[in-house]
């Protein structure tokens, strides 16, 4: 993929229209720069206040050689032939920030790139989408929510800045350390209490807005019991986040819903077969999670789902990497990702190769929901408003 | 301090030779921008404990900045010296802790958003670097790699070596018997022919098979007192308060064979297994990552013209404390998941053999062990062809030769 000589913007290009090919044979894609812009969520008639919008990051970053290019598609059947269709595609989103977990989802988050400590257990310094989201519309703090995987992103809700901060975030739902305090961390379920990969010894503290053992019972009408017996049936981190997900949809149908995947970044071991078992666990648990969209009477038909890796990884071909391991060369192949949309205000089987950023998001929400994000570097993307 | 202040005795603290080499180009160094100097210091530093290659290799480098005029250096480290470094890093003690330093470089790049930058005046030089000076001779014997995957797997019936095969030739009947001993026997071969320290290698991810001492060594298994030794010692830090994933880091580039109890006879290749163990990210708990990783090092800093490298199962995927820290005893093996990690594994050796000099004369073999697959990559054969000759492996190394 990668041509020797080329500048990293011109590589990066190459892999978008790349995956423009990829994408126009396998799922029949249009190529949306031939279609005229239109005001698509005026038209399509769901008012401000009843708009929905769940953002899925395909974590933690996966390589073209491993979905879209034809030896990988056979690991993301869903995306591929479920959702690409139903979906506007996006070729080329450029994260120009830093490549850790943590502070790239922070950046998605914010529409700024942060420069925060990956491994510390710190807020943002940019207001996040949910703290525009609440103060502009004056939303309670059960409309916004973010499921993260691991203890490093517990502070992911709110930022430190002054004009929003504490009180204006999401409630952050850390699925993982809420079944270690149900079960005491018993064997049954230690492979559903993985933690970060990029530094698998360490959790940072926690503190912050974080869901409580308690809120269980209240908010989610989930008894402890119910939700370790549940818990045993699943697989994987992220299967667990999706289940509180949609526990979480079913109970509160909050409007902003952020689920940050995670299983993938098993990759930083460097067991090959289990970096694919990841992404073809992420590509099921997408479709479910559309699935749970669509069966949802609050959800149906007016919301939104975003899904986007946080960035990629390194490709073969830099002698600085070791392949799918890692994400430290910032090469293009590690900045350059991609994002469909679908659902409400979206038109359906279009693929547009222009490059974004990956800061672009937030605006982009906030023109959907009704929102200012003042503070954010991105610019919205005007196909999808 | 900057490199202009470096004296004689700034480098009292480094091993005999890694003195040696600073303090004789002593000039040359003092003149290299500072988001530069502390990159190649930290191979200096390493030089007693280098392979032969990697001493050619940096021998020649510093020969040559040592040539260039004052303008020419100046063309030379434009980019480098554009850089803004913070000063938290001037002070930092980046002689006699350059890896340290390189680690805090990354970090203060990526948030001053500079990595880009500094990456493509990384690339820059090292294509000038490589153009530079007289061709290398070719290596006095066509490199071979080997690798071979897939043990203890009975059936797999999905694709395999599907990378590989469009370079060279996917043999569907190959004879398995003997195969591990008859590919051992013929890299002896190779190392008795061409006894050159360091140039014939045997890489175990599981329990080493009988071999010719002629060969390098590396084995998981045989490693196993070392791993547990560094993991008490990983353990001890990650329990003490206040500690973090960054301190983790600078434990573990610190660690020596010595404080593992490694002492072989072989320094550099005492040096060399510890750091696989310290430096690979999954070596200590995934075999295929280990093996993976000891190939791929082997060949950047050793430059083998022989390797062979088998894959073994690894355990199976569990929380990675329990993985870290679990007795041996309870150890379940995953044969094959590990026979897909080998198959990428061997890729990513032929990557690795053909960015060394004299890749076009290369051969590469990949073979599913106990079974009759195999991708045989040389010169003298077709790519992207299937055969269903049945040969054992002396046969098919002979077609490769």
């Amino acid at each position: 993929m990668t041509c020797k000589g080329s500048s990293p913007q011109e590589l990066a290009r190459q892999l978008a229209f790349t995956r423009r090919d990829f994408l126009r044979t396998s799922a029949g894609v249009a190529l949306g720069s031939t279609l005229l812009p239109t005001r698509l969520f005026g038209r399509s008639g769901v008012p401000e206040r009843k708009r929905k919008v769940v953002v899925i990051t395909f974590g933690g970053g996966a390589r073209d050689q491993e979905t879209f290019a034809p030896e990988g598609q056979e690991n993301i059947p869903h995306l591929i032939k479920d959702l690409i269709p139903q979906s506007t595609f996006f070729t080329q989103v450029v994260n120009r920030g830093i490549l850790g977990h943590y502070v790239a989802t922070a950046s998605l988050a914010t529409g700024v790139y942060e420069t925060v400590n990956n491994f510390a257990s710190i807020p943002p310094e940019y207001p996040t989408v949910f703290e525009y989201f609440r103060r502009d519309l004056k939303r309670p703090a059960s409309d916004a929510w973010v499921v993260a995987p691991s203890n490093g992103f517990n502070r992911i809700g709110e930022s430190s800045h002054r004009a929003y901060g504490p009180g204006l975030g999401a409630r952050v739902i850390l699925p993982k350390h809420l079944l270690a305090a149900a079960t005491s961390a018993g064997t049954d379920y230690a492979h559903l209490l993985r933690d970060n990969y990029e530094t698998p010894l360490y959790a940072p503290e926690l503190s912050g807005n974080e869901f409580e053992l308690q809120q269980l019972g209240t908010l989610l009408k989930l008894s402890v019991a119910d939700f370790k017996s549940h818990a045993l049936t699943l697989s994987s981190p992220d299967e667990l986040s999706v289940y509180i997900a949609r526990r979480l949809m079913r109970q509160l149908s909050p409007s902003l819903l952020w689920i940050t995947m995670h299983d993938i970044d098993i990759a930083h071991a460097g067991a090959f077969s289990l970096y694919i078992d990841g992404i073809r666990r992420t590509d099921r648990l997408c479709l479910e999670m559309w699935n749970a969209i669509q069966s949802d009477p609050e959800y149906a038909g007016n919301t939104t789902m975003f899904i986007l890796p946080d960035f990629g990884r390194d490709s073969d071909e830099d002698a600085g990497g070791n392949g799918f391991q890692h994400h430290r060369t910032g090469d293009a192949l590690s900045r350059t990702t991609w994002m469909m949309a679908m659902g409400a205000g979206v038109r359906e089987g279009v693929v547009f190769d222009r490059p974004l950023g990956s800061t672009d998001l937030v605006p982009t929400i906030g023109g959907i929901l009704g929102f200012n994000t003042s503070l954010a570097q991105g610019k919205p993307i005007t196909e999808l408003l | 301090m900057l490199p202009s202040d470096l004296k004689a005795d700034s480098f009292k603290s480094y091993a005999p030779a890694a003195r040696k080499l600073a303090v004789d180009n002593l000039a040359a160094l003092r003149r290299l921008p500072l988001s530069f100097l502390p990159g190649m210091l930290r191979e200096v530093i390493e030089y007693d404990y280098k392979f032969p290659a990697e001493r050619r290799s940096l021998d020649k480098e510093i020969a040559h900045l040592r040539s260039l005029s004052h303008e020419q250096l100046q063309q030379w480290f434009k980019a480098f010296a554009q850089i803004k470094l913070s000063q938290n890093l001037e002070r930092f003690d980046w002689v006699n802790s350059p890896a340290q330093f390189v680690e805090q470089l990354s970090s203060h790049l990526w948030t001053t958003h500079q990595l880009d930058a500094f990456r493509t005046a990384a690339i820059v030089y090292a294509d000038k670097l490589r153009a530079t000076g007289p061709p290398e001779p070719p290596p006095p014997l066509s490199r071979l790699g080997i690798a071979i995957v897939g043990q203890g797997v009975s059936e797999y019936h999905e694709g395999l070596f599907r990378k590989l095969r469009p370079h060279g030739v996917y043999f569907t009947k190959i004879k398995p018997e003997n195969g591990v001993p008859q590919l051992l026997e013929a890299v002896a071969a190779r190392a008795k022919a061409h006894p050159i320290p360091y140039a014939h290698w045997y890489i175990d991810g599981g329990q080493e098979v009988a071999h010719d001492p002629a060969l390098t060594l590396v084995s998981y298994n045989a490693l196993e007192p070392t791993r547990s030794a560094l993991l008490d010692k990983m353990r001890a830090e990650v329990e003490r308060p206040g500690n973090g994933p960054e301190n983790l880091r600078t434990f573990m580039a610190q660690v020596r064979p010595a404080d593992l109890g490694v002492k072989s006879g072989d320094a550099v290749l005492d040096r060399f297994q510890v750091k696989l163990l310290t430096e690979g990210s999954g070596t200590q708990i995934f075999s295929t990552s280990f093996a993976q990783w000891a190939a791929r090092e082997a060949l950047r800093r050793a430059q083998p013209l022989t390797l062979l490298v088998r894959f073994a199962p690894r355990q199976r995927q569990k929380p990675m404390n329990e993985m870290l820290f679990a007795k041996s005893e309870s150890v379940d093996l995953d044969p094959v998941g590990s026979l897909v990690d080998g198959d990428m594994g061997a890729y990513y050796n032929w990557i690795n053999q053909q960015r060394l000099h004299g890749a076009e004369h290369s051969s590469f073999l990949v073979w599913f062990e106990g079974h009759n697959i195999a991708v045989a990559i040389s010169p003298g054969l077709p790519r992207g062809t299937h055969s269903d000759t049945a040969a054992d492996m002396r046969e098919l190394l002979t077609m490769m030769a």
